[in-house]
């Protein structure tokens, strides 16, 4: 079959690649770029495994032509932290037990990341909605939405304390003007 | 938050040690690994579920560009099984086909794309045969038996027990149920296909990477199926993406991968895709029961009599061992002063059945939770208190010569009364609302191996470096319980360290001595005391070389907080990096084994090492649900379940067990089923065979029993399989609280409640259900057992 050239955008990084026309994204990542963080469960769109955002949405890469997404900003499981480098997400996923087998969980944590991107306070029910595509056969679910709301509630604390500091700073900062005036 | 009381790692909620790297996806799982050189691997599959195979043609298929080894059934002459008095099995379909999907033809090319097509370039010439896709049809066999090897035809085993006089029993009873339930077969779905690699090394030797729970058993069977010496074969468990029983059986992937590889001098992975996932199953038999209790007015159990027909599809996989467990534990959870159990497994041509989390064990438990329900309603008693009436109790024999050492049943019933609600709702919530109770006992673990064997059930190395560096080598596979986590765990607390500070290194049949595997819930009770003990004897060494440079007796020293302190005087400790560099120039290389073999408890009759277990779980469990009345769907509204863990190494992956388990058994309650048309299933993929998402799971509230059982290391017990079987006859008994219909079948689907409702309101009883049994004599040889003497002496078992 004749092959395309490709120039994709993955994690903020220009990949070139030379595939047939018919490759998926999910194909593309796993077997040309050796992004294996993205999994496989079905092939056909069913259980979210394979979930990537694209321009920031969530997409199955496992559906998506890799040709289609050219010149898009492509993000995978990759691009949010390592073992010694987590994203807070990620450090509280681990930390509840929300990853069992944790062959779900790259697909998980980037459905959970476009909503959490898109939408910094959800409720239980955004968050239901965000990852009601997304199959797990070990946890039960339970552990998921709590690393969620974990998260969205300590980062929203955490700005909260950036806020309070900010306003601190700048406090200070006119007194001691005041002062030297 | 409870536990850990004295200890510095166990019984607390630490994160799990390979939890950074599976949230970030760098679990390597098997389809992740690829080597230089590799061929893919793929199967053409039998379209026909019963025919002979005339003649097979692949010299187009051999000659294609790219293809590098073509194989039959032919080289594989050996059958095989994971018993060696089931081994009925070839790698690839010998002589006949028997379901479709099984292997026929196996394909290594350059790339998936060559190997599938090649494989339609193949021609098979099949005389078709009529198929036995019933229990009913498969008993009746009007045609050629699917094995012809098997003495009894479509009957692939028959076992008849009985413990006492059953007639006795049922002669002290004053009511009686009687009752017939149908439980339909599911499957496992794990959310990782199955993946292997075969990978040439040497010159004769073979290493196969795969995603198997049980990688010793591959070992041995892939020698034995190849005819290589054992030292020929090496097997690595890759992290399981999912197991629950499912990648216990060895398959026809794993053996063709190493044959090809040593054939082709390359290596050769075989990924299943979903559709072949299916119909590789060796899931939850669906099992056809009968069962008789008499009972006293007081609700006293006197006897019960339980029959089961499994439908074992076409191949005997664990099988006997399933028979067996769909009697083996009834007697486990209630005090049974006599019992008989008939138990069958037929032949049909389905894909195989075998081991899914509970093996066995959830059919018959759905069955007779019901069944106490409806004994409950009719004696007037409420079902916890006839649950508790009833209640195996702790140091006890049961009725079919089971050991029962620390049993917080009681306790798991009353602690879940009490937050339920249970005797306030029951019986009174508003139609439609609904609460149903149900209790279950399960093994902590198989007294005996799946071939015969003397050795230990699990053994374990812990090496300890110069720079204090700790491995901990052990056979057992993480499947995504958190085995490793529990052995870094348990190490870690004997030397005096966090659980990160142990690395673990499992599942390598070359590297890490033998653990039978991750199956029957035996991992923490049995590979954790070989940890334990391995780590003792590794704290004993340093602490003896320490001990002398303190001037004390080695048992003066204590092993905390990365230190090995002095306990006549405190104020001196060794750090434990200097300890180690200390020990190991003293004494050289620093290694300690630890082995674990259950303590003897087979019952003294033929079938008496089926169901034996060096502890027992116990739960119960309370599921509230909101059924509509137009559409019968069911709501499952909240789940409160308190568990008998001993005692948890870890808390937070005791819960998940927990809370998975109850996850998996709902799901299969409401919805999953292993549906045929014709031969066919009706829905091997992922949207159609419907599970549970996050929108249909219920609240769960969970409570830990700790009952310290003496023999479990830190007095664990197992959580894996336990909490999932009184989930489904708990929702069965809530829908009949809530609209009054009996659905004696699982999937408990909405379509069944209307029509039972519909019914009901005609006047035709509220049941859904099978209505009859079939009266087909047992081929068994009837084994007729004596009562244990706990029971003959008047003490209903109790052992002291």
């Amino acid at each position: 079959m004749k092959q395309m050239a490709l120039a994709l955008r993955v994690n903020g990084e220009e990949k070139p690649v030379l595939v047939s026309p018919s490759r998926t994204l999910l194909e593309v990542l796993r077997e040309d770029l050796n992004l294996t963080g993205t999994k496989h469960g079905c092939e056909l769109g069913e259980c979210g495994a394979c979930t990537v955002l694209v321009d920031g949405k969530p997409m199955l890469s496992c559906l998506l032509p890799a040709a289609q997404v050219e010149g898009a900003e492509i993000t995978t499981i990759e691009a949010l932290g390592g073992p010694s480098t987590p994203h807070p997400l990620q450090l509280e996923w681990a930390r509840l037990g929300a990853a069992q087998c944790g062959y779900c969980t790259p697909g998980f944590v980037m459905s959970a990341k476009a909503l959490l991107d898109s939408n910094p306070e959800p409720t239980r029910e955004d968050i239901k909605a965000a990852i009601a595509g997304n199959l797990c056969r070990c946890t039960g679910y339970h552990k998921i939405v709590e690393a969620i709301e974990n998260f969205a509630r300590q980062r929203k604390a955490d700005q909260a304390i950036d806020r309070s500091i900010d306003t601190t700073a700048t406090a200070v900062r006119a007194v001691a003007l005041e002062a030297r005036g | 938050m409870a536990p850990k009381t004295g200890f510095a790692v166990i019984g607390g909620t630490e994160t799990r040690v390979d939890g950074l790297e599976k949230v970030t996806g760098r679990t390597r799982f098997a389809d992740d690994l690829s080597f230089p050189n590799m061929l893919y691997g793929r199967f053409l599959r039998s379209p026909h579920a019963h025919a002979r195979i005339r003649k097979i043609d692949v010299s187009r298929a051999a000659a294609m560009p790219g293809v590098h080894c073509v194989l039959t059934g032919r080289d594989f002459p050996i059958p095989f099984g994971p018993l060696p008095i089931s081994e009925d099995e070839y790698v690839l379909a010998f002589d006949k086909v028997t379901y479709v999907g099984e292997p026929v033809v196996a394909i290594a090319a350059i790339d998936e794309a060559t190997a599938d097509a090649a494989c339609r370039a193949v021609v098979v010439d099949y005389e078709e045969l009529d198929a036995y896709m019933t229990l009913e049809e498969a008993l009746e066999q009007r045609g050629e038996p699917i094995h012809t090897e098997h003495r009894f035809g479509n009957i692939h085993k028959a076992v008849s027990l009985e413990f006492g006089d059953v007639a006795q029993g049922f002669a002290e009873a004053e009511y009686f149920r009687e009752d017939v339930f149908f439980y339909q077969g599911n499957t496992h779905m794990p959310i990782e296909e199955h993946s292997c690699t075969g990978v040439p090394e040497g010159i004769d030797r073979v290493t196969l990477y795969s995603s198997t729970q049980n990688p010793h058993y591959g070992h041995r069977l892939i020698a034995k199926a190849l005819q290589l010496p054992g030292s020929r074969v090496r097997v690595v468990a890759t992290p399981a993406g999912g197991g629950f029983g499912g990648k216990c059986d060895t398959f026809s992937h794993e053996f063709a991968a190493c044959r090809m590889a040593l054939r082709t001098g390359r290596p050769v992975k075989f990924t299943l895709n979903r559709e072949e996932v299916f119909y590789t199953h060796r899931g939850r038999h669906p099992v056809l029961m009968w069962s008789k209790i008499g009972f006293r007015r007081n609700g006293r159990i006197t006897g019960m009599h339980f029959r089961s027909f499994l439908d074992g599809g076409a191949y005997g996989s664990l099988g006997v061992a399933t028979t067996y467990y769909t009697g083996a534990l009834q007697p486990c959870s209630y005090r049974i002063p006599y019992y008989k159990f008939e138990g069958t497994r037929l032949t049909t041509n389905k894909p195989v059945c075998g081991p899914k989390r509970g093996h066995g064990a959830p059919q018959p438990r759905a069955m007779i939770e019901v069944q106490m329900d409806k004994a409950a309603v009719d004696l007037g008693i409420d079902p916890a208190q006839l649950r508790l009436v009833n209640a195996i109790e702790p140091y006890s024999k049961t009725i079919n010569h089971f050991r029962v050492t620390s049993c917080g049943l009681k306790e798991c019933i009353e602690k879940v009364v009490e937050v339920s609600g249970f005797n306030d709702k029951w019986g009174r919530l508003p139609h439609g609302k609904g609460i149903g109770f149900a209790i279950s006992a399960y093994l902590s673990g198989a007294g005996t191996t799946q071939y015969p064997s003397n050795g230990p059930h699990s053994e374990v190395v812990v090496k300890v470096g110069r720079f204090g560096e700790v491995q901990c080598l052990t056979g057992s596979t993480d499947i995504g319980q958190g085995s490793m986590t529990v052995h870094a765990s348990i190490v870690a607390e004997v030397l005096g360290l966090h659980a990160s500070d142990v690395m673990v290194i499992n599942g390598d049949t070359a590297t890490t001595p033998i653990d039978l595997g991750s199956y029957s819930s035996r991992v923490t009770f049995m590979s954790g005391n070989a940890a334990l003990e391995a780590a003792r004897r590794m704290r004993d060494q340093i602490a003896a070389v320490v001990a002398a440079t303190f001037g004390i007796p080695a048992d003066c020293t204590e092993f905390r907080e990365h230190k090995v302190f002095n306990a006549v005087n405190p104020g001196q400790s060794m750090a434990w990096e200097d300890a180690c560099a200390l020990a190991e120039s003293k004494l050289g290389a620093l290694s300690s084994t630890g082995n674990y073999t259950p303590p003897d408890l087979d019952g003294p009759y033929k079938g008496g090492a089926v169901g034996p277990s060096p502890a027992y779980s116990y739960t119960a469990l309370a599921v509230q649900v909101d059924v509509d009345p137009e559409t019968g769907m069911i709501d499952v509204e909240k789940v409160w379940c308190a568990h008998d863990i001993g005692f948890p190494i870890n808390q937070t992956l005791v819960i998940g067990q927990v809370e998975g388990g109850i996850y998996m058994g709902l799901s299969e309650a409401l919805f999953e089923e292993m549906d045929y048309r014709k031969s066919r299933l009706e829905a091997p993929s992922m949207l159609d065979y419907k599970t549970i998402t996050v929108n249909e799971m219920p609240e769960i509230e969970t409570h830990l029993i700790c009952t310290h059982d003496p023999e479990g290391p830190f007095g664990a017990k197992e959580v894996g399989q336990g909490p999932l079987l009184p989930a489904i006859p708990a929702l069965l008994n809530a829908v009949y609280d809530a609209v009054g219909v009996r659905i004696d079948e699982v999937p408990c689907t909405p379509d069944k409640v209307l029509f039972a409702m519909e019914r009901k309101a005609d006047g035709r009883g509220g049941r859904i259900g099978p209505t009859a049994f079939p009266e087909h004599a047992t081929t068994a040889r009837a084994v007729r057992a004596p009562r244990p003497a706990e029971w003959e002496n008047g003490n209903e078992g109790r052992m002291n």
